[in-house]
């Protein structure tokens, strides 16, 4: 496109598109600075996407840009795809969504990376610097492309979210990332060899899959944001290779985002994140011993907690995925409204790990209208704890259990959780006395201030709205 | 300086500036904050765009194209879905 611009224009064009990626640049990080706020978080959303498009339109003046079919087939198909996949992904499905996000993002920037190699008349004239950027784009964008589409299919259930393991695994993962690295150096040596470009793909994708097999579903979270952190990073390794500060910039903030997440994620569940990748643990439905049956617990029913409930002053709700599972939330922010009219103040505690990724849970009730000034992070809401009169536990179990804190031997022990036995009372909706994924035993189920509402989370909450009403 | 040291440089700066920024990032903010970041990530199009756009090399036109359709979904579904989630986050008083 900028071939069509007069002669005089066309001398300032290179300087033109750098300074638009700065301003771009500059939209990306108000943006993401803005998303720090809930009030400001969808403008912040809006100025990064402002940003992206400046950063689109302008690449077009590019003056090796001299064909426009695939480039506008190209973004005709794809826009099509993530409006509609966008528009039509639902709540619960989000981190299947964004892990295939990712492995579209790091895939994009293995395949830029590739056509760079490809579009060189002379490879061997790109120099050591940059072959060996693409080499690592592609590494990084592979592993990120076949890493995301296992996460998405243990996630969506079309893979076992059990680890899945074999003998000598990390033995073999760590040959295969010797193998990627050394083929990265073959390939920097001999740019134009299809052979070592080849090989190395392979190994990349390969390596991708192996790395997210062994993981639990249950440690689905830490993957998509170690995946999301590694999106970042293959876009930062295609900056080195078309050497455009633009992306390295943003693919290092994004890569920094990731991190972080995967560490704040990695604390909540009291795990290493060596561990988490070689440890193979947190199948989802792994064999669960059955609860001493022979302890005694209190029950309660649905007019029970209702008069419990309105007579309080405060009401603290504990969710957990299994509210989710249950498709609750709209019946518990009924609940809540009805509590609410009778003048109990209402906040809803949320563990970093109730959701299936970082702060799902958080967008699960949002979408059931629950105000986000109601949301209340782990440490806020224990301070809240002693002050509480009711606790209701819906649909989790080890966020809450207090051999956390006192049982040494207890495999989560050191494991932050929810104070809940400072209040008052607590009531866990349930379906059984069966421990959770973990297959720990609860201490709270037994204690003289608990009482278990046994029943399907939504089933017990739709009783529960309604003995409110006629209270 | 040569090339890549000085983008070494840049690529750490910006490695900095991110964990300053997106350690204020509240917990409830965190989903969006990822699917917004991965939209972000999706600025490799740039240089999908520059690969499908060139006329050197047809293999590398097929190649381009397959990373702009890959880049597209990641930046047009990332920045929508991000948007539809926040539109749900509201305060109290806006009922």
């Amino acid at each position: 496109m900028g071939n069509f611009l007069p002669p005089s224009l066309q001398a300032a064009v290179p300087t033109i598109m750098q300074l638009s990626y700065l301003v771009a640049m500059v939209l990306f990080i108000l943006g993401i600075k803005k998303l720090s706020s809930p009030d400001t978080a969808r403008k912040g959303n809006q100025m990064a996407s402002l940003g992206m498009l400046l950063g689109v339109v302008i690449t077009l003046l590019n003056k090796g840009i001299l064909t426009f079919e695939f480039i506008i087939a190209g973004i005709v198909v794809g826009g099509v795809i993530g409006i509609v996949a966008a528009r039509k992904v639902a709540m619960t499905a989000m981190p299947e969504m964004v892990a295939l996000f990712n492995g579209f993002g790091g895939g994009a920037s293995a395949l830029v990376a590739w056509g760079s190699l490809v579009m060189a008349a002379n490879p061997a004239m790109l120099g050591n610097q940059v072959t060996v950027t693409i080499g690592i784009s592609v590494f990084i964008g592979s592993i990120t492309f076949t890493g995301s589409v296992i996460a998405y299919g243990k996630l969506q259930g079309m893979i076992s979210g059990n680890p899945i393991t074999f003998p000598g695994q990390h033995i073999f993962n760590l040959l295969i990332t010797i193998a990627g690295i050394a083929f990265i150096g073959l390939l920097t040596a001999s740019p134009s060899s299809a052979l070592f470009l080849g090989i190395l793909f392979g190994l990349s994708l390969l390596l991708g899959i192996l790395m997210v097999i062994p993981i639990g579903g249950a440690d689905m979270p830490v993957v998509i944001s170690l995946l999301n952190s590694m999106s970042g990073l293959a876009a930062s390794a295609t900056g080195f290779v078309i050497n455009n500060n633009l992306l390295i910039i943003s693919g290092a903030l994004v890569g920094a985002a990731g991190f972080i997440l995967t560490t704040i994620m990695c604390k909540s569940m009291n795990r290493k994140l060596t561990n988490v990748l070689f440890g193979a643990f947190g199948g989802e439905g792994a064999a669960a011993p059955e609860a001493s049956a022979d302890r005694n617990v209190n029950q309660t029913s649905a007019d029970d907690v209702a008069i419990q409930t309105s007579y309080s002053d405060k009401v603290a709700i504990i969710p957990g995925y299994g509210l989710a599972v249950a498709q609750a939330q709209h019946v518990l922010k009924e609940v809540a409204d009805k509590l609410e009219e009778k003048g109990v103040e209402v906040m809803y505690g949320i563990h970093p790990v109730a959701g299936r990724m970082p702060g799902h849970m958080n967008v699960l009730l949002a979408e059931a209208d629950v105000p986000y000034d109601q949301l209340y992070d782990m440490d806020e809401i224990n301070r809240e704890m002693p002050s509480t009169d009711v606790v209701l536990i819906i649909g989790a179990n080890d966020v809450v259990n207090p051999a956390a804190k006192t049982q040494p031997d207890s495999p989560i022990y050191g494991m932050p959780v929810i104070n809940v036995e400072e209040a008052q009372r607590t009531i866990i909706f349930k379906r059984s006395l069966s421990p959770g994924f973990s297959g720990i035993d609860n201490e709270l189920f037994y204690a003289d201030d608990n009482q278990m509402f046994f029943g399907d989370a939504k089933d017990s909450l739709t009783k529960l709205a309604d003995e409110l009403k006629e209270l | 300086m040569s090339g890549i040291i000085f983008n070494l440089f840049v690529f750490v700066l910006a490695s900095f500036v991110g964990f300053e920024m997106i350690s204020k990032v509240p917990t409830t903010l965190h989903t969006p904050l990822m699917s917004g970041a991965n939209a972000i990530s999706g600025i490799t199009i740039i240089g999908a765009l520059s690969v499908a756009g060139q006329t050197d090399s047809v293999t590398a036109q097929y190649i381009g194209f397959a990373a702009l359709v890959f880049a597209t979904i990641n930046v047009v579904g990332g920045f929508a879905v991000t948007d539809r989630m926040l539109e749900m986050f509201k305060k109290k008083e806006d009922k």
